[in-house]
């Protein structure tokens, strides 16, 4: 078996006449693209490689060689909740009967597909303590976004001498650019949030404004304060992440609530932390009026390699409304056929399941072309009837066990910023000694070696050596201990051999990579490549 | 016990006793007692794995889940995928890994992602492809919003009217929120207005132009010169193409296309009603650092091999926050993987092939209908690639229902009285018989 990272890339494997498919020969030739006009045509033929079945399966089978996924090893990827991915759930997902659905096919024909939407939805509400979930967004970035969008919406609907948006959907041509019809346009982001945050707000397009943290990573309620009684009528909303970056639940989150639907903002929680809560609180009971969810993280499907996500949107009561189109609904009707599920396209079209072909404005909000992945839905919706209600209670409690209990075991070499407990991961500011020169980055580049992924690092921003540890609930005592025990012996290599573990990693595919010759001359395909 | 948490009783004795606490629950004591949720979730009790089996073969009984012959199309596609694709697909070390940060040991993604976007650049014409996005409508959005950023004194973005519907609303959501505004440019006879096009033009302020080729009904557009009266402008062509037609379609890129964005489902991802699919947003080297979403590059290691890496990420929210080119910090990378592995296989012959039997079999097909004499083109004279629509003057959804009755999705209707039909490379001539011989004879009934 090829180990070596030096795989060719496939379009040098490729020879000219060499094919990888059949396709049936038996249709009617009757027309041929040879019919449309030259100049409709393309040129040359695409550069695409030309290699037989099995050089394709054996060069992506090196390849795969060259990864680290959760089946692999302990994956203690901070913020990133890497779960097990059961396999169960990737058998559901490859039912034909879900691969083989057209989307726009007629609800009565697809009944177990919506009802799959449908109740996942319903279970997301009562895991959030919300009312209702879009399940259209396709990430947690994406997620952020559609939640931020809800809320202008609903502000637009509440602002003086506007209609409830929906008819006035990106109508109005003369309107300024930026000059939404809200008036709310800044959104309060504490300076520990996620990238993420910041960055969906000004796509949504609000105005950041950073609340300051204390010492201890929480929130600074008196900064809260001071920002609300400056501008609370233009804020738009908060957004919060609970348990926050360092991994701490903000204690007076009541308070910070109640003061921002005062000042008449609503409450974002970026439900990237979510998993450690499971089974303990709810965002919906903590005040919070809009929330994404990461089905990646907290509902086991696999990251795949950065995506496919899921980044469910819910709501409190009352802002359905602004939720986006495509929908599945129950219709309150009883009797016959009562009961089944409907899709609703826009507001406009509640007794049609056909799309306008026109495509009006004002159908209310829409992130995506169709109901989101609806493949990573199934594999979260297994997920939870796996689980059950007995179980999901117990996903926080166990994630929480196992980052404190790291925290405990690794404080003595590693340095803990901040006392008390954790959620369900831990931030550590680098090595205790620092004396040795040997840094955070040196120190997870040394984890590969040993046969760990890497921890986040340089997040959050709060520290200058920033760890951070997240030891799912799936991870056994054993796991714990074996990785405690290498992170000691690293702390040890520092001080005896510190440049054993800066230039590491030593034993991976390859080492270091030079970013900045990628980033200063970018060659990011094969045929640019080639003129090198 | 569960079979997802290996916690025996001894083993949380001695974690707990480690952290200082005597219950799981006590590690919440800093949860103010308000906010505890003390009851049980209304959910169902936990099913075992063969329950769980059970329950979704009941969901996918075919009068829950019916699989029908499919010749609707309107942005998704039944192509055709080698048996190989998928079971790749499901290696482990690509499915459960997270974003290739950790180079050294993610060479995997970052080699396939390298190649994928070598392959949508080829296809699509372009110098430069980012690593994926989420689908072809957001894809679309962000490519609206490059072009808005990118534009010094625009006043609005135009969008065809012969865009698809769905993909306009979600470009329409983002420009409202971000806070531009979206002209939409008529179709004429199911092609965009040049008249109007040129007009909006003539008065300037156009940061960018978006098209759709094959366009939303199927029709293959001539671009002749748009590029050049949107680049006087200084505004950015944007087109939105089936990545599969572009086997033989002319690219964006040959038309003039500073962005080319779009749907790969057509590359060889089922269609799972809906998604997950896969967006690729290809463009011109000068707008790289506009580009929103990831990207991989090629560089050296410390042993001085190829190696692969995320790269210019100093455009990306992590290091960028608010000033970011766009919020995105994932891609669909597994659906990308989706998309290499097809390419590699169907290759420079196989995706031809496969898009000229689309094509024969959907001219094919709307041969037929033509001649039932039920039927008529709604955009007469229009090339089109292998998607169509027809009027029907019957009761098109007594003809829909009648065709799933019998086992097929006849299309999707897009108006009052028009349907819109798709064939691939799966349909079989006899499946395309029977379609005809279905409707023909509901019309002859109805009669």
């Amino acid at each position: 078996m090829n180990r070596t990272l030096y795989g060719n890339l496939i379009f040098e494997l490729s020879k000219k006449g060499r094919k990888g498919y059949s396709l049936p020969q038996d249709y009617d030739r009757s027309h041929t693209t040879a019919e449309l006009p030259a100049a409709l045509r393309r040129g040359e033929a695409a550069r695409l490689p030309e290699c037989d079945e099995l050089t394709v399966v054996r060069h992506y089978t090196n390849l795969s060689h060259n990864n680290f996924g959760v089946n692999d090893g302990f994956y203690p990827l901070g913020s990133c909740t890497m779960k097990y991915n059961p396999i169960i759930n990737e058998e559901i997902a490859a039912m034909e009967a879900f691969t083989g659905l057209h989307p726009l096919q007629p609800a009565e024909t697809c009944q177990g597909a919506l009802e799959v939407y449908y109740n996942l939805q319903q279970s997301l509400a009562e895991l959030a303590g919300l009312s209702e979930f879009t399940l259209n967004p396709c990430a947690g970035a994406h997620g952020e976004l559609t939640g931020l969008m809800v809320i202008r919406a609903y502000h637009e609907s509440h602002a003086p001498g506007n209609s409830p948006m929906g008819d006035e959907l990106g109508r109005n041509l003369t309107a300024p650019a930026g000059a939404l019809r809200g008036g709310r346009t800044k959104v309060l982001i504490p300076d520990s949030a996620h990238g993420t945050n910041p960055a969906s707000a000004a796509v949504c397009g609000l105005e950041v404004v950073e609340v300051k943290s204390l010492p201890d990573g929480t929130v600074d309620v008196d900064h809260l304060r001071q920002l609300l009684d400056e501008m609370g009528d233009q804020v738009a909303a908060m957004m919060m992440t609970n348990p926050n970056t360092l991994g701490i639940f903000e204690p007076r989150v009541l308070e910070i609530t109640e003061m921002v639907h005062k000042a008449g903002g609503l409450m974002y929680y970026d439900g990237a932390n979510l998993n450690a809560l499971l089974g303990e609180c709810r965002p919906g009971d903590m005040g919070f009026d809009v929330m994404h969810i990461n089905l990646h993280k907290t509902f086991s499907t696999p990251h795949g390699g950065g995506g496919p996500g899921s980044g469910p949107v819910g709501v409190r009561k009352g802002l359905e409304q602004f939720l986006p189109y495509p929908r599945i609904v129950k219709p309150n009707t009883s009797g016959e056929g009562g009961e089944m599920l409907r899709i609703v396209y826009a507001p406009a079209h509640e007794q049609s399941e056909i799309l306008p072909l026109t495509g009006e404005r004002g159908e209310g909000l829409s992130v995506g072309s169709f109901f989101g992945n609806f493949g990573v839905m199934l594999k979260a919706y297994a997920y939870i009837l796996s689980l059950g209600r007995e179980h999901v209670k117990q996903v926080g409690p166990l994630a929480t066990l196992n980052a404190n209990y790291m925290k405990e075991r690794l404080r003595d070499d590693y340095l803990l910023p901040i006392e008390g407990l954790c959620k369900h991961e831990v931030v550590f500011d680098g090595l205790v000694d620092k004396s040795t020169g040997v840094t955070t980055m040196d120190v997870s580049k040394r984890l590969l070696d040993y046969g760990y992924h890497a921890p986040t690092i340089y997040f959050p921003l709060l520290f200058h050596e920033s760890l951070m540890i997240e030891p799912t609930e799936n991870e056994s005592k054993e796991t714990l201990d074996a990785f405690i025990d290498v992170m000691h012996r690293i702390a040890d290599e520092a001080k005896t051999d510190p440049e054993l573990v800066k230039t590491a990693p030593h034993n991976t595919p390859i080492g270091r990579v030079d970013d900045v010759l990628a980033a200063k001359h970018p060659i990011t395909t094969y045929w640019k490549s080639l003129e090198e | 016990m569960f079979k997802y948490f290996p916690h025996t009783e001894e083993d949380l004795q001695e974690m707990l006793s480690a952290c200082g606490v005597s219950s799981v629950h006590d590690l919440f004591a800093d949860v103010p007692e308000a906010v505890r949720f003390r009851r049980d979730y209304q959910l169902p009790e936990a099913l075992s794995e063969s329950d769980l089996r059970l329950f979704f073969e009941q969901l996918t009984h075919p009068l829950n889940a019916q699989l029908l012959i499919c010749f609707a199309g309107a942005g998704c596609y039944d192509h055709y995928a080698p048996s190989v694709v998928e079971n790749l697909i499901q290696r482990s070390e690509f499915l459960t890994s997270y974003t290739p940060y950790q180079a050294e040991i993610s060479q995997g993604t970052l080699h396939y992602i390298f190649e994928y976007q070598s392959m949508i650049a080829e296809l699509t014409g372009m110098e430069i492809s980012n690593a994926s996005m989420y689908d072809g409508a957001t894809a679309t959005a962000e490519a609206a919003m490059m072009a808005w950023s990118n534009a010094k004194k625009a006043t609005r973005v135009l969008v065809s009217e012969t865009v698809d519907p769905k993909v306009r609303r979600v470009v329409e959501t983002y420009a409202h929120f971000h806070g531009f505004p979206i002209q939409l440019v008529p179709a004429e006879n199911g092609v965009t207005s040049r008249a109007a096009l040129d007009k909006e033009l003539s008065e300037g302020g156009v940061a960018g132009v978006i098209l759709q080729q094959p366009n939303y009904f199927g029709i293959v557009e001539d671009f002749t010169g748009i590029a050049d009266s949107v680049h006087e402008q200084k505004g950015i062509l944007v087109i939105n193409a089936n990545p599969s037609d572009l086997a033989i379609l002319k690219t964006p890129g040959e038309w003039g296309a500073d962005v080319a964005v779009g749907e790969g489902q057509s590359l060889g991802i089922p269609m799972t009603f809906g998604g997950p699919g896969v967006g690729f947003m290809a463009c011109t080297e000068k707008l790289i650092r506009k580009m929103p979403g990831r990207i991989v590059g090629q560089t050296l290691d410390s042993r001085g091999q190829r190696a692969f890496v995320l790269t210019l990420q100093a455009r990306e929210q992590h290091i960028r926050r608010q000033k970011a080119t766009s919020n995105i910090c994932s891609n669909q990378s597994l659906m990308a993987l989706y998309v290499t592995i097809y390419l590699s296989l169907m290759g420079k012959e196989g995706l031809r092939e496969a898009a000229e039997m689309s094509y024969a079999g959907a001219h094919s097909l709307c041969d037929k209908l033509l001649a039932t004499g039920q039927f008529r083109l709604t955009f007469p004279g229009q090339p089109f690639f292998n998607e169509f629509c027809v009027d029907y003057d019957g009761d098109l959804d007594a003809l829909l229902s009648e065709a799933v009755e019998c086992g097929y999705l006849a299309g999707v209707k897009v108006g009052e009285k028009t349907l819109m039909l798709a064939v691939t490379e799966q349909r079989t001539p006899e499946e395309i018989d029977e379609l005809v011989e279905i409707l023909k004879r509901h019309k002859e009934a109805e009669v």
